[in-house]
């Protein structure tokens, strides 16, 4: 591999960038798509026993936050991995 | 024995199990004071930031403003948890890989600015400083209603409690206190939750009590008969669409933004570690924040029935209603005189209930047992106390750290540090116990206020800029920061925000 050090760390940079964007695309529809904007269409939908706007709104969007944040912590986890891998590919040649 | 003295008791003993961490984990050198060493491991700090976090306006208040505010209190549980994202994504690794001490630091070295630096430093000890008067403000009505001494005594008592705590331990024994007042708090949040669950729908998990049950149901026919509207009204019946967009967006940048909370990702020992401690952190929160609007619907619930329509004389001979009656919080008027309390939130209502009894007085208004009602006294104590010990340690490093040995002494020795640092940490003490006697309202609109100055309108944005984008530069930091400073101090002169208005009058005592 013909990498320098600056594509390789530009590499782990765009991929950093692109999970959390696509991380806070679902946040930004969660919280202002589901439980503001469209929260009068959706309060005519039941969910459970209440409407699913104020599930979202008072529930949901809470639980999908928990699961981002832990989505990020794991995919890093493994980006870390992946590029220390790399690193270590370039001491070899 | 009564529920005072019982209350009396578990506060005593929790109080005594801070004092024994503090104790232990005591510091000699200004990294321990302000950082705690960087060793401290990722459970214990999601623990400790979910207690710092947490504040008396997550505890005592938020359940009690959506009980209140219906669809439209997701401003305050979407905003602050929702800002907890933006934290976790976007700010706390870098920061944390950037190494420092405070924010006014990252500030201050990111920009080569000393400008910068103390701009960021004023603003760290604004929001510092509006956000503990809310949490003194929790302590306050505490110990007025259970150790039933006047408000002033109850704050003076709290704040040489905190004062005692800080000055001996430091960050690193702030943060191991805050990791068991974090257990503290989350017991005594979901003891009485799941009682009263348990009580009104049969389901022990308050959680999903709230959705699967016919709870929301009942409470909005109650509300209806009474000539109140449904509990589950429509969205935005409160607040316009754009306000609660809004105000979300703040209390989410703000939220993100306030130093105190940022610190903590500076005691964990790698960016890995900071990362882990975001996901304990809001597992942590989220379990009191999925609780919160359950024990808002049960405790209204509760006590519309308890009062409603009822003889006054019959409902003022209760202790419970008695007690608080005592403290201010919680008036009833028969001003019709037909004998009969009208609850209904019209004109002729007759019930003024300060919202940030509603937790504090759901056990005793569910008849549970005096253990539960002290238990519920000891969190609202902690959740305010370790919320307090954070925001002292981050004003006490701002003048301290980032003002003196940053900027007038650079010579200083770690012992003149340490020795400014206490005496910041006391002149900030008496402030506080100031602000808390005479505070500027509402433990979780005041504390909303501190979201909005710190977060949203002037160290969010600086930081995220600087941590991403490379063309930021100094002028425009400080420019910011003043910006949004003083936006945000002319929107609390003119008392505007956050646009909260009850359905019911409500006092300020």
């Amino acid at each position: 591999m013909k990498q320098t050090l600056n594509e390789k760390q530009r590499w782990y940079w765009k991929k950093n960038i692109t999970l959390i964007l696509s991380l806070l695309v679902v946040w930004a529809i969660v919280a202002f798509g589901g439980a503001i904007l469209f929260a009068e269409p959706l309060y005519h939908v039941r969910f459970l026993n209440v409407t699913l706007s104020y599930w979202i709104a008072h529930q949901g969007a809470i639980l999908v936050f928990i699961c981002l944040i832990l989505i990020y912590a794991l995919r890093m986890d493994k980006l870390d991995k992946k590029y220390k891998e790399i690193m270590n590919e370039g001491k070899m040649e | 024995m009564s529920v005072e003295a019982i209350t009396i008791i578990l506060v005593l003993i929790t109080f005594a199990i801070y004092t024994a961490i503090g104790w232990w984990s005591r510091v000699k050198d200004t990294s321990s004071f302000y950082v705690a060493g960087q060793n401290v491991p990722t459970v214990a700090n999601g623990a400790a930031i979910a207690a710092d976090w947490m504040s008396a306006a997550s505890f005592i208040s938020m359940a009690g403003l959506v009980a209140f505010l219906g669809y439209d209190g997701t401003i305050y549980l979407m905003g602050w948890t929702g800002g907890y994202v933006l934290l976790a994504l976007l700010l706390a690794p870098y920061l944390r890989k950037f190494g420092k001490f405070t924010v006014p630091d990252f500030i201050g070295d990111r920009f080569y600015s000393n400008g910068a630096r103390s701009v960021a430093a004023i603003a760290t000890i604004f929001i510092s400083l509006t956000y503990i008067s809310g949490q003194m403000r929790g302590v306050g009505i505490v110990f007025s209603r259970y150790l039933q001494v006047d408000i002033v005594v109850g704050v003076l008592i709290g704040m040489a409690i905190v004062g005692f705590f800080a000055l001996l331990g430091g960050m690193k024994g702030v943060t191991w206190t805050q990791a068991v007042q974090y257990f503290v708090i989350i017991i005594a949040f979901l003891i009485p939750a799941v009682a009263i669950s348990l009580q009104l729908t049969g389901n022990p998990i308050p959680q999903l009590a709230l959705t699967t049950s016919d709870i929301v149901d009942r409470l909005g026919q109650i509300q209806i008969d009474l000539g109140m509207t449904e509990y589950m009204a429509p969205p935005f019946t409160n607040l316009s669409m754009l306000n609660v967009f809004m105000v979300t967006l703040a209390l989410m940048a703000g939220t993100a933004g306030l130093p105190h909370v940022i610190v903590r990702f500076y005691t964990v020992k790698s960016v890995r570690a900071a990362r882990w401690s975001a996901v304990w952190a809001i597992i942590f929160i989220g379990l009191l924040y999925l609780t919160a609007p359950a024990v808002g619907a049960f405790a209204k619930y509760n006590l519309i029935d308890t009062i409603a329509d009822k003889p006054i004389e019959e409902v003022q001979s209760i202790e419970w209603v008695s007690k608080w009656e005592t403290t201010g919080l919680l008036q009833i008027d028969d001003q019709n005189g037909d004998g009969v309390i009208n609850f209904t939130g019209g004109e002729d209502n007759e019930v003024v209930i300060d919202g940030d009894i509603i937790v504090l007085s759901t056990p005793e208004v569910a008849n549970l047992a005096p253990f539960i009602i002290a238990l519920v006294a000891a969190g609202g104590l902690a959740a305010a106390l370790s919320t307090a010990s954070g925001l002292l340690i981050t004003m006490t490093s701002a003048v301290s750290h980032d003002i003196y040995y940053r900027i007038f002494n650079k010579s200083a020795s770690e012992a003149q540090r340490l020795r400014v640092g206490r005496i910041t940490l006391l002149v900030a003490l008496a402030v506080a116990a100031y602000v808390g006697i005479n505070p500027p309202g509402f433990a979780g609109e005041v504390v909303a206020l501190a979201f909005g100055l710190g977060g949203a309108a002037s160290l969010f944005p600086v930081i995220l800029l600087g941590i991403f984008d490379k063309r930021m530069n100094k002028e425009g930091a400080v420019a910011g920061i003043i910006t949004g400073l003083s936006f945000t101090l002319i929107m609390i002169g003119g008392n505007s925000f956050p646009p909260v208005d009850y359905w019911n009058r409500r006092t300020n005592s």
